[in-house]
């Protein structure tokens, strides 16, 4: 294992930020796998760490195929989460905004141009990625539509779904879109936590990264080979939104099969008590999002769901 | 009067509502008045549209006679924002100015920004006003995406201001409300004056002088206006930055909208704990500073100035 440095800056007031790379084996550069880019992401830097120490443990064993080579980068903003920060620590902006990022720009410009340096020329990339909004997802592979995404590939993950879904205009400046637009093949991962750690679906996160070295020939790693992934496109997803706020009452959890009418969660009214609203599934299907926040505004959508017609 | 254009609830007994006043002549609509709508406080922390919301409309009170279309004043479509000092959208942490058009079916934050779209949408001419951030100071000015400027520079150069930035085109851009009504055919100008969470009366009364102007022209006032000021314009490769090469305390030794030479003295960047100047900034070019650093703290990379050659 190699610690790297791969960019730092300096600071008057604070330590300076070092983003670090753990490269394992050596050769073509394989498969580049990122944590976080935002403060908040603590699951994704633990998932990081997993994989450095069981790399560590598997190139020790020469488990590493000869010529290849992958590399960790378990955070691109310590700074962030070291203070409590989802965003850039002064001017709060989104360094996975920033990509491919600008080396005489702002600062966070300068950070995301540092590691793209860094993480471009990979044959694959992996990021784990959050969500703008509080809430749990079944472990999926989520893509967007660019015209160089491979979805057969993705499969290899293991993972229960593989979503895709259109490209906004913001997405642009994100570091898989970039990956993608410089040859790339790229993966944002999505566990079931963000700013806790969830060890259960990390281990599920972390045998679906490993097996998927193992199938692109990287590693050398006996593991079960996951679940046949389902394809499923954004527009398939069905959103169910309250109308109300008030205390979010969860009855539905991710993965849970749903027949039309039941009952997903209920809105209460924070000082009555008296159950204001029935959240109800629209139709038969599986959970694959749903919200968290114990409180919610009206307008929230509070479930994504899967539409199924083989509900038993 | 004061309309509601979205409503939402929030958790515990409070509704959150973006609101606008609905200003139309004396005499009632006769129908085929031209529109014309001031919008600010996207970014909850740049304030200087909101004096020129309440100046605005008290010139108009003192002459309503002279109104002869439809005036609409958005004083807050991040009213949360405002209140709580927050740029993003408190609660999700989220760049207003990049959700737009929204969706009527996507969470709160894209819901309230397909309203403001629907109501915006047919004004003949919107006036999106922000204020620069709490880091830079910016010159009274007008932005325009290329591809826009054909429609949009006439109508800028009646806005009494010191200058139009035409810039290139990027896809992130696409998600702001600017882009977001100009493609829909709504004339749609954004400005950028001042400093964030302060108010220039000064640059205030400049815009409003040249809204009134504006109106004139689109034959939605008749009083009298002020002959609007010719405006410098430019293109991006008239302009450039200068960003910070280290970390410490910017103290800055040229005035904001000033010419300097190249080679001339911009500022220092200071370590205050060893008493030494970290990097001494110099004028890469002639030029006038048109956006210059307001807050002293600055890390590599900060943006220190903006020189438009």
């Amino acid at each position: 294992m190699e610690e790297k440095i791969l960019f730092e800056l300096d600071s008057l007031y604070r330590d300076n930020m070092r983003i670090k790379g753990y490269t394992f084996g050596s050769g073509e550069k394989s498969a580049c796998i990122v944590g976080a880019t935002r403060g908040n992401e603590v699951q994704q830097v633990y998932i990081c760490s997993r994989l450095i120490s069981i790399l560590e443990q598997l190139e020790i064993q020469g488990k590493i195929k000869a010529g290849k080579s992958v590399m960790i980068v378990p955070s691109v903003n310590p700074y962030s989460m070291n203070i409590g920060k989802r965003f850039w620590s002064t001017d709060n902006t989104d360094i996975n905004r920033m990509f491919p990022g600008y080396d005489l720009g702002e600062t966070t410009q300068k950070i995301a141009d540092g590691v793209f340096r860094n993480v471009s020329n990979f044959r694959f990339g992996i990021q784990f990625a959050s969500f703008y909004m509080q809430g749990s997802f079944i472990p999926h592979v989520r893509m967007m539509k660019t015209g160089f995404e491979d979805i057969e590939l993705a499969k290899d993950f293991g993972l229960p779904y593989i979503f895709r879904r259109e490209a906004r205009p913001y997405d642009t400046t994100t570091l898989n879109y970039n990956w993608q637009i410089w040859e790339t093949k790229a993966f944002s991962v999505y566990t079931n936590a963000t700013d806790s750690i969830d060890s259960e679906s990390a281990a599920e996160v972390i045998n679906a990264v490993l097996s998927f070295l193992n199938k692109q020939g990287i590693i050398e790693y006996n593991c079960h080979e996951g679940y046949i992934s389902k394809f499923i496109e954004g527009q398939e997803l069905v959103n169910v939104k309250t109308s109300t706020a008030g205390f979010f009452i969860r009855h539905a959890a991710v993965n849970a099969r749903v027949r039309k009418g039941d009952l997903l969660a209920e809105i209460v009214d924070p000082y009555s008590g008296k159950s204001i609203d029935s959240i109800t599934s629209p139709v038969n299907g599986i959970v694959f999002f749903h919200a968290d926040q114990p409180v919610i505004y009206s307008h929230t959508p509070l479930y994504r769901i899967i539409p199924t017609d083989d509900l038993i | 009067m004061v309309q509601t254009i979205a409503s939402v609830d929030l958790p515990i007994d409070e509704t959150l509502k973006i609101q606008k006043n609905h200003l139309i002549p004396q005499e009632g609509l006769k129908g085929g008045e031209k529109r014309i709508s001031i919008v600010t406080g996207t970014h909850g922390d740049e304030l200087e549209g909101q004096y020129v919301c309440y100046e605005l409309q008290r010139r108009i009170r003192e002459d309503y006679s002279s109104l002869t279309g439809i005036v609409d004043v958005y004083p807050a479509v991040n009213p949360l924002g405002i209140d709580s000092i927050t740029r993003g959208i408190p609660g999700f942490d989220l760049d207003m100015n990049r959700l737009f058009p929204g969706s009527e079916n996507g969470s709160m934050p894209e819901y309230i920004a397909s309203k403001i779209i629907d109501d915006l949408s047919g004004s003949a001419a919107v006036i999106d006003i922000h204020a620069s951030n709490i880091f830079l100071e910016e010159i009274p000015q007008v932005r325009i995406n290329e591809l826009s400027k054909d429609t949009l520079v006439p109508m800028a150069k009646k806005l009494n201001l010191d200058y139009i930035w035409i810039h290139s085109s990027a896809t992130v851009l696409e998600s702001t409300l600017a882009y977001s009504l100009n493609v829909i055919g709504t004339p749609t100008l954004v400005v950028e004056m001042g400093v964030g969470m302060r108010i220039t009366k000064k640059y205030g009364d400049q815009l409003v002088d040249g809204i009134f102007a504006l109106m004139k022209e689109l034959g939605i006032w008749s009083g009298e206006v002020k002959e609007p000021k010719e405006p410098i314009i430019s293109e991006d490769g008239e302009v450039s930055f200068i960003n910070a090469g280290s970390s410490g305390v910017f103290v800055p030794n040229v005035g904001h909208w000033k010419n300097v030479k190249k080679g001339d003295h911009i500022g220092d960047i200071l370590n205050p704990l060893t008493g030494e100047i970290s990097e001494r900034i110099h004028a890469e070019t002639d030029g006038i500073v048109f956006t210059l650093r307001e807050y002293p703290i600055v890390s590599e990379g900060s943006l220190i100035a903006r020189i438009l050659a």
